[in-house]
Formats: C-alpha cells, sequence, structure tokens
C-alpha cells in the first residue's frame, strides 16, 4: 500500500514537472501549431495529476475534474480554435518575439524560481499531505502563461497563454482543495469555452479586416499617419 | 582484490572490442532505414585494420602535439571506462579514482587535445571545425554541470556506482521527476557531444559543414586509425554511462564472478542496441539543425535539467 501510494506521489509530481517543461515550451515554441499542441500536451498533464492525486487520496471530485478536463481542454477548446480562427494563422512562424528566445527562457527560469517562494506561505497553512509539487508548479505554470502573454505577438498563443494560466491555477488548485467542488471545475471550464470562442471569433474579425493578427504591429488606433499624409498632398 | 583488478580490465576490453561493432551497426540500420544495403556491421573494424597498416604522413610544420594528440584521444575514454559500471553494478578496483565530475573532464582533455591539433596544422577546415566543435562544447557545459548537480542532489553521491543504484530502489524511484527528465536532458547532451544528427551530421564529407570531422581531417595511416577507434569508444562509454547509470541499471553482474560478467556482456549489449535503434529513429526522423540554432537545441536541454532540479526542490 505504501510503495503503491509512493509510485502515485511521484506518477503526479512526473505530470507536474512535465507539465512545468510544457510551460516552458510555450514561452519559446515559434509555431502558433506548436503552441497549441502543447498546450493540448499540458491539459492532459493536468488531467493526468488529478487523475494520480484522485487515486491518491481516493477522491471521487477528482476523478470528476480529470474527466471534464480531458473533454474539454485538449478537445473541444482545439476544434473550436480551429473553427474559428482561420487556418492560416496555425502555419505561420513568429520571428519577432518581444525577447529573443534564449533571453525569455531565462526569464522564465527566474519565474519558476520565484514561484517556489511564493509558493511557501501556501504550503506552510496547509496540511503535510497536501504538501506536494503541484503548488509551486501550479504557481509556476500561472506565472509564465502571464510571462507568455507578454511575449508573444501573434494571436493565437497570446489566448493559449491565457488559457495555459488557468491550467496552472487548476494545477495547484486540485493539489490544496482535495474536495473541491466539481461545479467550480464546470463553471470554470464552460467560462473558459466561452472566452476561448469570443477571442477566436475576435481574431477572426481582425484576420478579416487588417489581413494580419501580429498583435505587436497594431500598435495605433488608425492607420500609419504616412499614407494618410499623402492622401492629404494628393 | 586480484579479481577485481581484472574485471576492470574486462571492461575496458570489451569496451574497446564492441564500440566499433556498435558504430557499424548504426550505420548499418541507418541505411536500413533509407532502403539501402549499407556496408557490413564489421566494416568499422575493417578500417581500422587497413589504417593500422598504412603510412602515415606528417605536415613539417606542425608540432609534437599533432603527433601526441591520436594518443589522447584513444586513451581517455579508456580511463572513463576505469570509472563506470559498463559491466557490473558494484563498484571495481578503480571505481572511487574519480566520480563522473572527473569523468566528463577526462573526456574533455581529450576533446581539448583534438582541438589545439586541428588548429596545429594549419589545414583551413581544422580550425573552423575546431571553432564550432568549442561552441557546442560551452553549450554543453552547463548542461553536464547542471546534470552532475542535480544527480549529487539526488543521489548525494556523483560516483556512478552509488548514483544507479539509487534510481531504482524501489522501483517507483525511476519514475521520480528529476529521473526523467535527467533522462532526456542526457540523451540530447549525447547527440550533441557525439555529433549525432540534430546536432552535427556524422555521415557528411562536405568540409564546410562539418563539426566533428573535420578536426581529423589531416590525420592517416595509425593516427587516423587511433582517432577513429578513440571517437567510437567515447560514443560507447557515453551510451554506457547513460544506460547503465540512468535508465537501466538492470542486467549488470552482481556477484564478483567470471562467470556472472561473462553472462552481462551480451545483456548490455542488447540494452546497447535497443538504444541504438532509438538512435537510429531520432536520426532518421529529424534533420541536422542550421549552426545558430543549436544554442536552442542545447538551451532546451539546458532548461529542461533546470527543471529536474527545480522539480527535486519542489518534491518534499
Amino acid at each position: 500500500m505504501n510503495s503503491t501510494n509512493q509510485l502515485l506521489d511521484n506518477l503526479n509530481a512526473l505530470a507536474a514537472a512535465l507539465f512545468l517543461l510544457t510551460a516552458f515550451g510555450m514561452v519559446a515554441m515559434r509555431q502558433a501549431r506548436g503552441v497549441l499542441n502543447l498546450f493540448i500536451a499540458q491539459s492532459l498533464l493536468l488531467s493526468a495529476s488529478a487523475l494520480f492525486l484522485g487515486l491518491r487520496f481516493h477522491s471521487d471530485h477528482l476523478y470528476g475534474v480529470a474527466l471534464v478536463d480531458i473533454i474539454i481542454k485538449p478537445v473541444i477548446i482545439p476544434w473550436l480554435l480551429r473553427r474559428t480562427a482561420p487556418a492560416e494563422i496555425y502555419t505561420r512562424r513568429e520571428v519577432n518575439q518581444a525577447l529573443n528566445i534564449p533571453t525569455a527562457l531565462l526569464a522564465a527560469l527566474a519565474l519558476a524560481i520565484l514561484a517556489y517562494f511564493l509558493a511557501q506561505p501556501i504550503l506552510g497553512a496547509v496540511a503535510p499531505q497536501f504538501r506536494n509539487p503541484n503548488v509551486p508548479i501550479g504557481i509556476a505554470g500561472l506565472l509564465l502563461g502571464a510571462f507568455t502573454i507578454t511575449v508573444r505577438r501573434e494571436a493565437v498563443p497570446l489566448l493559449v497563454g491565457l488559457l495555459a494560466m488557468e491550467n496552472g491555477a487548476f494545477l495547484a488548485g486540485i493539489a490544496i482543495a482535495r474536495d473541491l467542488p466539481l461545479i467550480v471545475e464546470l463553471a470554470v471550464a464552460s467560462d473558459g469555452l466561452i472566452v476561448v470562442f469570443i477571442m477566436g471569433v475576435l481574431t477572426r474579425a481582425v484576420y478579416r479586416q487588417i489581413g494580419s493578427t501580429a498583435v505587436g504591429e497594431l500598435a495605433s488606433l488608425k492607420e500609419a499617419p504616412e499614407t494618410a499624409g499623402e492622401e492629404r498632398t494628393a | 582484490m586480484a579479481d577485481r583488478i581484472a574485471f576492470n580490465m574486462i571492461q575496458v576490453l570489451v569496451v574497446m572490442a564492441f564500440a566499433p561493432l556498435a558504430s557499424g551497426v548504426l550505420s548499418r540500420l541507418k541505411e536500413l532505414v533509407q532502403s539501402k544495403r549499407g556496408p557490413s556491421i564489421f566494416q568499422p573494424y575493417r578500417d581500422l585494420w587497413k589504417l593500422f597498416h598504412k603510412d602515415e604522413i606528417v605536415s613539417e610544420d606542425s608540432s609534437w602535439i599533432f603527433l601526441f594528440t591520436p594518443y589522447m584521444i584513444f586513451i581517455t575514454p579508456i580511463f572513463v571506462t576505469l570509472l563506470i559500471p559498463v559491466l557490473t553494478n558494484y563498484p571495481l578496483f578503480f571505481a572511487f579514482m574519480g566520480d563522473m565530475i572527473g569523468g566528463g573532464f577526462v573526456l574533455a582533455l581529450g576533446g581539448f587535445f583534438a582541438t589545439l591539433a586541428a588548429i596545429d596544422t594549419a589545414n583551413p577546415y581544422g580550425p573552423m571545425g575546431a571553432s564550432r566543435t568549442r561552441m557546442v562544447g560551452f553549450l554543453a557545459e552547463p548542461v553536464f554541470m547542471i546534470v552532475f548537480f542535480t544527480v549529487s542532489f539526488v543521489a548525494g553521491s556523483t560516483i556512478p556506482y552509488i548514483v544507479q543504484e539509487k534510481w531504482v530502489t524501489p522501483v517507483a524511484n525511476f519514475f521520480m521527476p528529476s529521473h526523467v527528465l535527467l533522462m532526456l536532458a542526457f540523451l540530447m547532451l549525447i547527440l550533441a557531444e557525439g555529433g549525432r544528427i540534430p546536432v552535427d551530421n556524422p555521415t557528411g564529407h562536405f568540409e564546410l559543414a562539418m563539426i566533428d570531422e573535420s578536426k581529423s581531417l589531416e590525420y592517416s595511416g595509425r593516427g587516423f586509425a587511433l582517432v577513429k577507434w578513440g571517437g567510437f569508444m567515447k560514443m560507447f562509454v557515453l551510451m554506457s554511462i547513460f544506460l547503465n547509470v540512468l535508465v537501466t541499471p538492470w542486467g549488470l553482474a552482481a556477484e564478483v564472478s567470471a562467470g556472472d560478467i561473462l553472462l552481462s556482456i551480451p545483456q548490455v549489449l542488447l540494452k546497447i542496441f535497443i538504444f541504438l535503434l532509438l538512435l537510429v529513429v531520432i536520426e532518421s526522423s529529424l534533420s541536422k539543425l542550421r549552426l545558430f540554432r543549436i544554442s536552442e537545441f542545447l538551451g532546451a536541454a539546458f532548461i529542461i535539467c533546470v527543471a529536474a532540479m527545480i522539480a527535486q526542490v519542489f518534491t518534499y
């Protein structure tokens, strides 16, 4: 029994560590499709972690969380995104990120280490059996998702960064609150679906109007001043 | 005592004897994947035999370094073989002479002399390959360091014999996040250090695109044979460290008896064969990276092994 628990603990920690790796990958991956695939992998790891924790603590709620996660995040959300946003976006490579990739990765590492210190007070407040790597890694996932939003300049990776933040919050949540009411997970998941739908439609509209979703270049409200000037002289 | 020294020597002989075979099997498998027939798996032995019987030509303008280097390249993997578990899972006579860091330094010494020798003859391609190898090397160095730190952090030691036991007792430890991530990072290191495909193309014959190969362009005859054999052995040693210390510490001799040692040889070779299959899959499905993308490849390896260390800190 004890060795099974140890195995489950290790498997859960492994899922969490790979989760952290996918969060790093989202910061560095150039292709929009690659970012989306990483998000799918991350969501699968999140449900794996929920499943291992459920087995470990015999909690039906966590099975439910795993089930809801595995249906909505790796399947429905990517499907929605592919339906709403134009396919051309996914084949695009992003070359001018706000920071170059090695610098962004180093900053991401610093954030992950910061997450460890942020998790300390939370871990100090909960019972010893809840002290597992999900909490710091979940917080790191949250921070790295936010960091992804700051460095990326394409619409789809930005949206995926937002979803990754939610994934991170949940990874930490399932570890601390074992009997997390299923209704919360359902509510958040359906919320996420609506967010994805709205953002996808918005991206599509922006793409139609401007022909690009490079958010980094959409810096001014009006068209570039030199064309306006030309019109005036003409 | 005497039998432990003898077993240590047997390890060295096994590495010397089977390293060319591993290389031959790898190139044959790659050719088979590409629907070609490929050379015999014993071709590396024939190459070595042929080279040992040829004349050696040394440039008049080269110094003693050029003559000394082949011996250095040949001897350093043998020294490392004395330190690591190739056939046994108990420490042999020389095991406590150095740990994994020491082994890394010894291997790096061979690489250092190879670089000097490449510059020594002033062949235009040699220094180019040497400086590229150094670039890959200095990007790989921090990854090596973090891997060793994490290993010593988890296992409390960097002696490979102690480390290998830690990962599998109990078996649940095999799934420790730090272990799995370290395996991944070390695999990427082997690809970089061994000059395998995402980093360097070992079968390429175009001098401008070479990284590792161009360092030995000036060698001929016996010197070239030693350089080649040393390269085979370095790869074999890296694979042994990866398989016997980090991934699958099973199938090694557990008792101090000659029978056990002999029995472990086919098992170790089987493990290496399985690893070669994995290597063939990697080499056939990826393309060579552009030179300036190598830093991203090794940067990813660095992130993975730092994540391994972080995960170890996070696990209470």
